[in-house]
């Protein structure tokens, strides 16, 4: 760049140059083709069938948007999974997030015992969430759980449709505000200090130096915490398949397109339709998530 | 440097100077060959599953023959090892690899495991679930090993294991029954009679919570375990003939018929543990255990959760009571857990004489004993080992009439699991819409079988 020359193009590399620079855009290329395209593509072509997966592909029968049309109206469990997918992700977005990142200013800022918090509250993210899943069944079980032991209540918190969905996001929410407050503490640790000390001459409250200076200097942590927000709830499944294989109030869609694909039931152009659902609202997320960050950039 | 102007140029801006001489458009033609390429690569793949081998049947039967067991609990698995190991002490020069995979990971990826490398035989269930297989052209007829080694199976046993096109696809091994367990001192105790009709059973339901006895223990936060309950009062109230061919989806299920079902089971749902959703049915049957629960709907393998020796010993069951005299009680639920033969398999001379020895009375002896919980299907096993409540699941098996497996083994699979599971929790949770319910399962199944 820094020379006036003028650029001939790929003509004025060597040939092994060329080699190499070939390699390393087709292998990529053809490992995201491979991986990402030709599945994704595969299952919004087999959304239009009623594949059970069984047989050679010529004995695919395309149904039109039959399964479109049947998931949204005569499949029950479609609509709530729409409803608990949103539910999880504002709940996630809006306490689970904020919580982290609460944490982490907290313990920035030096409390007693910084390092036992801060180990403790990121524990959780070491576990799986089929483990956290595990761990919380026996807190929450109605007859010999932990919860209703101490409180001598009956409520039947995996159980009831009404509770269990919240129940799942604490115990999300639990692993989740770990994962953030690392993140953040880590970004926090690199704001420059002046930057605080400049802030606190100039007569401002903590409260105001934290939203006024550190959080926009702390604008590209801010947007990976967005990202893994977005896809950690989008993505949420271990968990409540952990609980109950995502029914009973529990329904998210990656759990129906797992009920119908997975497993015996091979439901394949089904579920294709449900994970096309799932990709065209993810793309949505995705779409303006690259708007912003390409705007500001 | 400046900050680009619009989204083209900041793209362009990640671009190395090194490559930005690669025209666009070489790179494009290049992804759409590789593509292309891939995209054969994969159909041909796909394909190339069909082609079949004969395989020869003469000759002595030697080598290697692998089994693909869904049997890893510790007991069972045990017990597999064991009956491999009597067929290889019977039979030198013939080796059995036994490959267990997790149960519910075997069950899940069946599909899968049936249309790729498959094992010579492998553990599957009696019912809709085996004949499937067999009309997809997934497993071998061994009619020739029926005619020819099995003896001492009843017709039952053997129409149990024919497929749509009336050849045999399987060998049983064991079965056990469903019915209502429970435990004879808790009974004995309080004074407790066997229920004989519906009606005493809500009697004895009333006085089992006045004594604060939860009448019923009922789990089903896994789904399945109500679906025993519901084909209890369908074999009551509709009878088996209607029952199999509603699960074989040629009965509506807005048929009052159905209806009265469901509307049965509304009657009796006080009488159950409440909150079933949250419960899995060990924890219920835990409850039978510690006697908070007086009954329990469930297959004999309930007893996996009480003790061996006394506690077992204390555990009884009688038959779902009746509902419809003229339907009477001789219709009863017993799925059969058996073996099969995968459609190429690389041995198929030893594989059809270790299915041949699994059906036999010494095999099943051995397996029954290493699993009490179950019972040998041969006539021909020796029942003087049992307990007295296998002994007693003999004795009910062989006095009814008919044999249903279990709604998921009698229909679809993916009927069963994507419909009625969560058609009957919903209707656990508001046992009230009875109608709402069994159009939207009407609608689904519609779907799901006209397709």
């Amino acid at each position: 760049m820094a020379s006036k020359r003028k650029y001939r193009g790929i003509d004025q590399l060597s040939t092994r140059d060329k080699v190499i620079v070939g390699l390393m855009v087709v292998v990529p290329t053809l490992i995201v083709l491979w991986l990402v395209w030709l599945p994704a593509i595969g299952s919004v072509l087999l959304s239009f069938t009623n594949w059970d997966g069984i047989g050679p592909l010529s004995d695919i029968k395309f149904v039109g948007v039959q399964n479109y049309h049947d998931i949204a109206t005569i499949y029950p469990p479609f609509w709530p999974a729409i409803q608990h997918n949103l539910i999880w992700l504002g709940v996630m977005f809006f306490i689970a997030t904020p919580l982290g990142i609460l944490f982490a200013v907290l313990i920035d800022r030096g409390v007693a015992g910084t390092r036992f918090y801060q180990s403790s509250i990121y524990l959780p993210v070491v576990l799986s969430l089929a483990l956290v899943g595990f761990i919380w069944q026996l807190i929450y079980s109605r007859d010999q759980g932990l919860l209703n032991a101490i409180t001598g209540g009956t409520t039947d918190w995996y159980g009831d449709p009404d509770v269990n969905l919240w129940a799942a996001l604490v115990a999300a929410s639990w692993r989740h505000a770990g994962y953030i407050m690392l993140l953040y503490l880590a970004g926090l640790k690199g704001v420059d200090p002046s930057l605080r000390e400049a802030a606190k001459i100039d007569g401002a409250s903590e409260t105001k130096t934290f939203f006024r200076v550190v959080f926009p200097v702390m604008r590209p942590i801010n947007i990976i915490v967005l990202v893994v927000t977005f896809i950690e709830s989008l993505r949420a499944f271990d968990l409540v398949w952990v609980i109950n294989k995502g029914r009973n109030g529990l329904e998210l869609i990656s759990t129906l397109v797992t009920q119908n694909v997975v497993g015996e039931a091979s439901r394949i152009g089904f579920g294709s339709a449900l994970a096309t659902i799932m990709l065209a609202i993810s793309s949505v997320l995705v779409f303006a998530y690259l708007r912003i960050a390409m705007k500001e950039d | 440097m400046t900050r680009p102007q619009s989204e083209a140029e900041y793209l362009a801006s990640i671009v190395p100077p090194s490559i930005r001489g690669v025209d666009r458009r070489t790179l494009l033609r290049g992804a759409v060959g590789v593509g292309a390429l891939l995209g054969t690569g994969a159909l041909a793949a796909c394909s190339s599953g069909s082609t079949s081998s004969g395989g020869a049947t003469s000759g002595p039967i030697t080598g290697t023959v692998t089994l693909g067991s869904n049997q890893s609990d510790a007991v069972p698995k045990a017990a597999v090892q064991s009956v491999v190991d009597a067929f290889q002490k019977a039979n030198s020069g013939v080796t059995v690899k036994v490959n267990t995979v997790d149960h519910n990971t075997f069950q899940e990826n069946i599909n899968n495991y049936l249309q790729g490398s498959p094992d010579d035989v492998f553990t599957w269930f009696s019912g809709y679930r085996m004949r499937f297989f067999a009309s997809k052209d997934l497993a071998s007829d061994i009619s020739d090993v029926w005619s020819s080694s099995i003896t001492g199976m009843s017709d039952a046993l053997k129409k149990a294991s024919t497929g749509d096109d009336g050849k045999q696809y399987f060998v049983p091994s064991t079965y056990y029954p469903w019915a209502v367990f429970y435990r004879k001192s808790l009974f004995k105790d309080k004074g407790y009679q066997v229920p004989k009709t519906l009606d005493d059973l809500k009697t004895l339901g009333a006085q089992m919570q006045k004594d604060g006895i939860a009448p019923i223990a009922f789990g089903d936060k896994d789904g399945w375990p109500a679906m025993g309950t519901f084909d209890q009062l369908n074999l009551r109230i509709n009878g088996y003939d209607f029952h199999i061919s509603l699960m074989a989806g040629k009965e509506s299920w807005t048929d009052p018929k159905v209806k009265k079902v469901f509307d049965t089971w509304a009657g009796i749902l006080p009488i159950h543990q409440a909150d079933p959703l949250g419960r899995t049915w060990q924890e219920a049957a835990q409850a039978l255990q510690q006697k908070k629960a007086g009954m329990y709907v469930l297959g004999s393998f309930v007893a996996q959760q009480f003790a061996k020796g006394a506690e077992q010993d204390d555990l009884d069951f009688f038959t779902f009571p009746e509902v419809d005299s003229t339907i009477g009680t001789d219709a009863i639920e017993a799925p059969i857990d058996g073996y099969m033969m995968s459609k190429s398999p690389k041995n198929e001379a030893a594989a059809k004489k270790l299915l041949a020895f699994v059906g036999s009375p010494d095999a099943q002896n051995i397996a029954v004993k290493a699993d009490p919980s179950v019972i040998a299907t041969n006539d021909g096993a020796d029942q003087a080992a049992y307990t007295a409540l296998q002994k007693k699941s003999v004795e009910f098996v062989k006095s009814a009439k008919s044999i249903a497996q279990f709604m998921d083994r009698d229909t679809r699979p993916d009927f069963a699991s994507t419909v009625m599971i969560p058609a009957i929790q919903s209707f656990l949770k508001n046992p009230k819409d009875i109608d709402g319910l069994c159009n939207s399962i009407e609608q689904q199944k519609k779907s799901i079988f006209g397709s």
